[in-house]
């Protein structure tokens, strides 16, 4: 057992991020594999602020974690944080949440063919949203899909909110067409009967919500997950990397962790070191390539 | 509805769901009262304890509390320090401080006491019979209407017309508006304004911006003036409460009023508190008329009791979309809305039918609840009151503290403490020069919504085409046009009969 952990949160109070790292101490506190746990938020630059505070800081930052996400390698790869992930050592991705599209629940779209229909039919005027900028996780999201069902992922139309629960006003108040959004949040909303997922970026039907269909199963190979995992600061010693992935590795079999995972509707993806280092350089292989053509980088 | 409503009072009026309102209602206060500390970090820090009720009725009603309690508090710092305790309540101190530097501390806070109370019982009333049918009303807003609700907001700085003050405050709406756009804003991932700065990627925080606009001035003239804090000190009319029956009349109308538009604003997904008080103080600034539209921004009751009754009621109108939709209409809902799915919770359409308890005891432990506000804040006003009655050489280091800390603490970010002390000093020498402060934040905060709206109501057009396609739009832009031109056109007139007038003579 570990005596206490630091998690810092590169953002506010509130956010994915420290609802990860507050649910993970939580979890590592109840099941006695840590005896306490301390927690920073320190926000800005988009999370830059508190990568560079990690590596500026390494030694004395030598009992810290860092939460981190998906936006660490988009946000690398636009040059909006100077650091990319390889400047960190990369203790584990823990968890992660499918990307789903949605429509209203009384939309006449039923499936993604009808969706795909429909695009083709008027381009323009199919309007898909998401709660981040044009090039942010959103957007890619939806590129990733209409390339993958062979359309052109530069030619619909992208409508960006400011966050999550403004897109979802728009697409029910009929702004927007489509909406992309997190699994998690998706499945929230269709077990209240609003919206209907149209396809999941997994490649399996997800348990939680085995009603939504993958797009893998209606032929569109669109895979995509984002992934929230732990860093340390550069130059720690290995035995301690291996002590906090045993320690994340133990957590994650417990049942105290398998409350915090269903509340937050996440998926485990545990990725200690080496697999977390290739998983993170095909992502952003991947989202490298798409900004390429959709022209943001 | 009879039903749900009996049903909600059994499960509000526990002992134990009674002591959540109240104690809810007591931490809401007190982080409020604190110049800069908002309800988002104390509710997202609040969550565990929440959460480890087991029992969502009582966790919602604890956390609902926290909320609008602190809307509630937040004007006590507005009115006495100039330091807004929350983005909600800024648009208090407009007229609030200038009311206790005349020696009406104690008649300013009963006011807001008042309309705040009339706003969040009004609100909850409107919930309550309206709730389902609202999450329509909700959802009638496009990018358009939103684009056009700021440019309505924008118009009330033409109610400057006539104070000679027109140029300076147009001037200082669009160094609001300019900086507005610094950072990363909806219309890319490209960083704009921030000459590489890391620190100024998320662009300003508005209360940051707010209380070096206001709090940090204030202590520094209070340094340099030794007059103006003996003047506010001295003197028992800081503890006279009483309202007379005039001010009540004129008050009267506008808590009315502010109370209804407030709640619609706050229903708004993505408008909020902070957007209602402004839209509140604008509208009533621009329909007052000639001498009481010259108060505004001198002591105006109606200016105090206008943001007053609309951040309650908005805040009270939030709850509209995130229980009927599940949407969270501001990072504050957002939070809330984690704790109620962490508490196997969903709010949305089928959360009345699902767990009315629920549904209903929330809204009845609002009226508890702004009832329990009132009776703890009216006896104590005398005794906040007498804080401005604390000697300089306290207050001052007692404001200065408060204000970098809750400037630090939204962000926990010490950049935010150089970009304070920066504006601070900058907002000192414009206000030497006579130049208002309020345009300024006016022109920030609805400024970037209005430009995020604009550019998808244009994508979603593929042009201009959204002002004549929805009438709504087209409505609210005439709207603003009227507000606009009206006031200029009634100063123009009385200026020319003034002008008779001295011919005559």
């Amino acid at each position: 057992m570990m005596d206490s952990v630091h998690f810092l949160i590169p953002g506010g109070a509130g956010g994915g991020w420290d609802g990860t790292a507050r649910g993970t101490g939580e979890a590592l506190i109840n099941s006695g594999l840590v005896g306490n746990a301390t927690y920073e938020n320190m926000s800005g630059g988009g999370g830059g602020v508190a990568i560079a505070n990690l590596i500026e800081n390494a030694a004395s930052n030598d009992g810290t974690l860092m939460v981190n996400s998906t936006p660490i390698v988009i946000r690398a790869l636009t040059g909006e944080i100077s650091q990319s992930f390889r400047d960190l050592t990369m203790i584990a991705g823990t968890v992660g949440d499918y990307a789903a599209l949605v429509v209203t629940a009384d939309s006449p779209l039923a499936s993604m063919e009808d969706a795909l229909a429909s695009y083709r039919e008027a381009p323009l005027d199919f309007a898909i949203g998401g709660g981040s900028v044009p090039g942010g996780m959103d957007h890619l999201v939806a590129a990733i899909v209409m390339q993958a069902a062979g359309e052109d992922p530069t030619a619909f139309n992208y409508i960006g909110y400011d966050a999550g629960g403004e897109a979802m006003a728009g697409l029910l108040s009929g702004e927007i067409d489509a909406l992309s959004t997190g699994f998690s949040e998706a499945v929230a909303l269709a077990e209240q009967g609003e919206v209907r997922i149209l396809g999941v970026t997994a490649p399996d039907r997800v348990p939680a919500y085995a009603d939504a269909p993958t797009f893998a199963e209606q032929g569109i190979d669109a895979q995509f997950v984002n992934w929230r995992g732990f860093f340390a600061a550069p130059g720690m010693a290995q035995e301690k990397v291996e002590a906090y992935q045993a320690m994340l590795a133990a957590m994650m079999e417990t049942p105290e962790w398998e409350e915090v995972r269903a509340r937050m509707g996440l998926v485990n993806i545990y990725r200690p070191g080496a697999d977390f280092v290739s998983f993170l350089e095909a992502q952003e292989q991947q989202i490298g390539d798409l900004m390429r053509e959709l022209g943001f980088l | 509805m009879l039903e749900g409503l009996l049903l909600g009072l059994a499960a509000a009026v526990t002992p134990f769901n009674l002591v959540m309102v109240v104690l809810g209602c007591v931490i809401g206060t007190v982080i409020g009262m604190l110049p800069g500390l908002g309800p988002m970090s104390i509710i997202a820090i609040m969550i565990p304890v929440a959460i480890g009720l087991g029992d969502p009725t009582a966790a919602l009603i604890l956390l609902s509390g926290v909320y609008y309690g602190a809307i509630f508090g937040g004007s006590t710092s507005s009115i006495l320090l100039n330091a807004p305790g929350v983005a909600g309540t800024v648009a208090t101190s407009f007229d609030g401080y200038p009311m206790a530097q005349k020696g009406q501390a104690g008649k300013a806070l009963t006011i807001a006491a008042i309309a705040s109370f009339a706003g969040g019982t009004i609100g909850a009333i409107l919930l309550m019979i309206f709730a389902p049918a609202l999450s329509s009303v909700a959802l009638l807003f496009h990018s358009a209407e939103y684009f056009a609700l700021m440019v309505v907001g924008l118009s009330a700085i033409a109610a400057f017309a006539g104070t000679g003050q027109v140029a300076k405050a147009l001037m200082m709406t669009i160094l609001g508006l300019i900086m507005g756009t610094v950072g990363e804003g909806a219309l890319s991932n490209m960083p704009r304004f921030t000459f590489g700065l890391m620190e100024l990627q998320s662009g300003f925080s508005f209360i940051t911006l707010a209380m070096a606009m206001f709090a940090l001035p204030e202590a520094l003239f209070l340094v340099l003036n030794p007059a103006r804090g003996a003047q506010s000190g001295s003197g028992a009319a800081i503890k006279d409460l009483r309202i007379t029956k005039d001010e009540a009349r004129k008050i009267a109308p506008v808590i009315g009023r502010q109370s209804l538009q407030g709640f619609f604003i706050g229903v708004l997904p993505g408008a909020g508190a902070t957007i209602a008080s402004f839209l509140g103080y604008a509208v009533e600034r621009n329909i007052a008329k000639g001498e009481e539209q010259a108060e505004f921004g001198k002591g105006s009751i109606k200016g105090l009791a206008a943001p007053e009754s609309a951040n309650n009621a908005a805040c009270t109108g939030s709850f509209v979309p995130l229980l009927t939709l599940g949407i969270p209409g501001s990072g504050t809902t957002a939070i809330l809305l984690g704790a109620l799915i962490a508490l196997n919770v969903t709010p949305g359409p089928r959360l009345m039918t699902d767990e009315p308890d629920v549904f209903w005891a929330v809204i009845i432990s609002m009226y508890i609840g702004n009832l329990v506000l009132l009776i703890l804040n009216l006896p104590l006003i005398p005794y906040i009151a007498k804080l401005l009655t604390i000697p300089r050489a306290y207050l001052i280091p007692f404001i200065l503290f408060f204000t970098l800390m809750g400037s630090y603490i939204g962000q926990n970010n010490a950049t935010e403490l150089l970009i304070l002390v920066g504006f601070g000093v900058v907002a000192t020498i414009l206000r030497f020069a006579d130049y208002p402060l309020a345009p300024l934040l006016i022109g920030f905060i609805l400024g970037t919504m209005m430009e995020d709206n604009f550019a998808r109501a244009m994508q979603l057009y593929r042009g201009f085409g959204f002002i004549l396609e929805r009438p709504m739009t087209l409505a609210l832009l005439i709207l603003a046009a009227a507000l606009v031109f009206v006031p200029a056109y009634r100063a123009r007139r009385a200026r020319l009969r003034q002008a008779g007038v001295a011919d005559g003579d």
